[in-house]
């Protein structure tokens, strides 16, 4: 994984207050007998990025699209901003979606795509051309006006489906995958580029992605949902460093699993005998669990030492291995290394000399250790 | 044979095709619309004529003034302009709708709608233009079961009527508005219906800027299908139409038939092609739009 970008993101006022702007309560989505969302709770606080993020059918694009009213709820109840929106018809919410299309009119100029939210709010005809000048100012936009969809490139369009979203001054926006269509050059720039917009003017923003990059570099908090359920909502940090699920640790970012039994357990620490891996994990956390319980150790590949001679001391969190392959990636390179116990280890290390001398080489006989508080035990 | 000379031979064969059964009648026509009528055979002088082997053209304009001298001509012309005109109006308003609901009907339920929508093609056109008669004429079965149920007391002159005429004319050519109508809606983007109920536009809004202007290209196709050959239209209104007023197309084939008036049954034949002329360029023009626009 490549590096991450934090970005400062100013605590959420109503978070303080812990009231929260969207609240969804226990909704489920049936599509016949196949629930798409299955009784999912969830707050977003006012100011916030939230990103709903999940592989394809894990049923974030079907939350988004309940929130903005093109489908109902089978059960439970959505509120925004207090209200309750289950009788409220998509064209009355205060709720706008930029789609992952973009659905830009094709027979309408950029000026008049932009221009139609607020003509529909029967505003007159200067204050429309100012707010349309204003927000495609904003998106950089200003010299497309009289352009049509198919004349602007995809980078294009996609600012002009935002500025379209954004120019009714929504309490919240919906981006269903917002970046997916821009090339990977293009979709780093504007991914700060929406937090700025997001901090300029305020708007709550719920952004539902499949990329995992994505949603770390945007989200002040996100939801990993998987099966039409969230797994887990925190902070990029929290989620990537603590996940809460095997599932969880899988889907973001790489990770070396191993199954094994809780040997001991005291206050503030855990001792982990593991068949899979072939040594005995020293934690320094105490995770609630009961001697003798199936646990599953999770270790981050970049969290993994890798050395050539066998450090004195304890025999615990170290174990000795064959380099199999060797991927360079340029920044990192990554290391595929054969346990004892027969099992292939991920291991990805900085590289931070240009030329240095006594690189390990394929074959070779290595030793992988860690810290005492890499490991996450995970029970589920 | 390289893609080159494979490509020219696929354009050219309808290209040779429509030379040969289109232009080459045409000019024939064009040619005798500026002759004399004459009692021989063919019933037409020669353009050229050859005297003290001097060639000598004898170009005749008045086939052409007769048509606007006589009133039986411009008000038969303007007939079938209204009479079309009306009919695809008419064909529209019923066709829209109609194309719109197969459009949003599920994948089953389309095909069934579509197949009854190309049935009557199955039954000859004269057939069907016949059943018509028998459904109109004053003892025909509409009067009858109106008479029945006691909501008239003597039959309704329905046939022979501008009425009968427009009821044969759209029955007849409503597939041909709908067809159209159906391929272009059925291309549309549901998001984008999204899109606009979003951005706060109620279904009718969205619909009235969004579907419509969008769908232009599939009403002036379908329009043009049923316009054109509706003032042409010939077997409709001889069997359901007036027998006082007269379709141009009646009146050609009379010139032709009846009169054995070739020349001016021609001139008639290009006036008719001039005025078809406009919206046929019309409709090539929305459908350069249409394409432009998918790039």
């Amino acid at each position: 994984m490549s590096a991450q970008f934090q970005v400062d993101t100013p605590v959420p006022t109503s978070r303080e207050q812990g009231e929260a702007y969207v609240r969804i309560e226990n909704v489920t989505k049936k599509f016949g007998d196949f629930a798409a969302v299955d009784s999912v709770s969830l707050d977003v606080y006012r100011g916030e990025i939230f990103c709903l993020l999940g592989g394809s059918g894990s049923g974030k694009t079907t939350l988004l699209r309940m929130l903005a009213g093109f489908e109902t709820p089978t059960a439970g109840k959505i509120h925004i901003d207090g209200q309750d929106m289950s009788t409220i018809p998509p064209y009355d919410r205060r709720v706008n979606m930029m789609f992952q299309s973009y659905a830009l009119f094709p027979h309408m100029t950029v000026e008049k795509n932009v221009a139609f939210g607020l003509e529909q709010e029967k505003l007159g005809r200067q204050e429309i051309k100012r707010r349309v000048g204003e927000i495609l100012e904003i998106v950089k936009m200003s010299s497309f006006l009289a352009r049509r969809p198919h004349q602007l490139s995809g980078g294009q369009r996609q600012r002009v489906a935002l500025a379209r979203a954004l120019v009714k001054r929504p309490k919240l926006l919906l981006l269903d995958e917002p970046l997916a269509a821009l090339d990977r050059k293009l979709r780093e720039n504007t991914q700060f580029e929406l937090i700025n917009i997001q901090k300029r003017l305020g708007v709550t923003f719920i952004v539902v992605t499949h990329d995992q990059e994505e949603a770390m570099t945007l989200s002040s908090r996100m939801g990993v949902m998987n099966h039409g359920k969230i797994a887990q909502v925190g902070t990029p940090a929290a989620i990537y460093e603590s996940p809460a699920t095997k599932f969880v640790a899988d889907f973001i970012g790489s990770v070396n699993m191993f199954e094994g039994r809780v040997l001991d357990e005291a206050s503030g620490s855990l001792r982990i005998q593991s068949e899979e891996l072939g040594c005995v994990v020293a934690v320094e956390r105490s995770v609630n669990c009961a001697r003798g319980a199936t646990v599953w150790t999770a270790l981050r590949p970049e969290k993994i030492n890798i050395s050539r001679d066998q450090e004195q001391g304890s025999p615990e969190n170290v174990v000795r291995g064959t380099v199999k392959e060797i991927a360079y990636m340029g920044d990192v390179s990554i290391y595929h290394v054969q346990i004892d116990s027969r099992k292939i280890v991920r291991v990805t290390l900085p590289n931070i000399m240009r030329d240095a001398e006594h690189r390990i080489t394929r074959n070779e006989t290595v030793y992988l250790s860690w810290h005492g508080s890499s490991p996450v035990v995970l029970t589920e | 044979m390289d893609n080159h000379a494979g490509r020219r031979l696929v354009a050219g064969i309808p290209l040779l095709w429509l030379l040969l059964f289109f232009l080459v009648p045409f000019i024939i026509v064009f040619k005798i619309s500026f002759s004399e009528v004459r009692l021989a055979m063919p019933p037409y002088a020669p353009l050229l004529q050859w005297l003290h082997g001097l060639p000598h053209p004898k170009l005749n304009f008045g086939n052409y003034a007769f048509l606007f001298t006589d009133r039986l001509y411009i008000s038969s012309y303007l007939y079938s302009l209204k009479v079309a005109a009306v009919s695809t109006f008419c064909c529209l308003l019923i066709g829209y709708p109609m194309a719109y609901a197969i459009a949003h009907a599920g994948p089953t339920w389309r095909n069934v709608l579509l197949m009854m929508i190309v049935l009557p093609f199955w039954t000859s056109f004269l057939l069907r233009v016949y059943a018509w008669i028998g459904l109109l004429k004053n003892n025909g079965v509409i009067n009858n079961i109106l008479m029945y149920l006691g909501l008239i007391h003597e039959p309704l002159p329905l046939l022979q009527t501008d009425f009968a005429v427009y009821i044969g004319i759209v029955y007849s050519y409503l597939p041909f508005m709908i067809l159209p109508l159906y391929a272009n809606l059925e291309k549309h983007d549901n998001t984008l219906l999204e899109a606009a109920a979003d951005l706060g536009a109620h279904p009718v809004t969205a619909f009235l800027r969004i579907t419509l202007p969008q769908s232009a290209a599939g009403i002036v196709a379908g329009s043009l299908l049923v316009f054109i050959p509706a003032v042409g239209e010939y077997v409709v209104p001889s069997l359901l139409g007036r027998s006082d007023q007269l379709m141009i197309g009646r009146v050609l084939s009379d010139e032709f038939f009846e009169n054995r008036d070739w020349p001016v049954a021609s001139a008639v034949a290009i006036l008719i092609l001039l005025a078809l002329v406009i919206p046929i360029m019309l409709f090539q023009h929305y459908q350069r739009r249409e394409l432009e626009a998918q790039k």
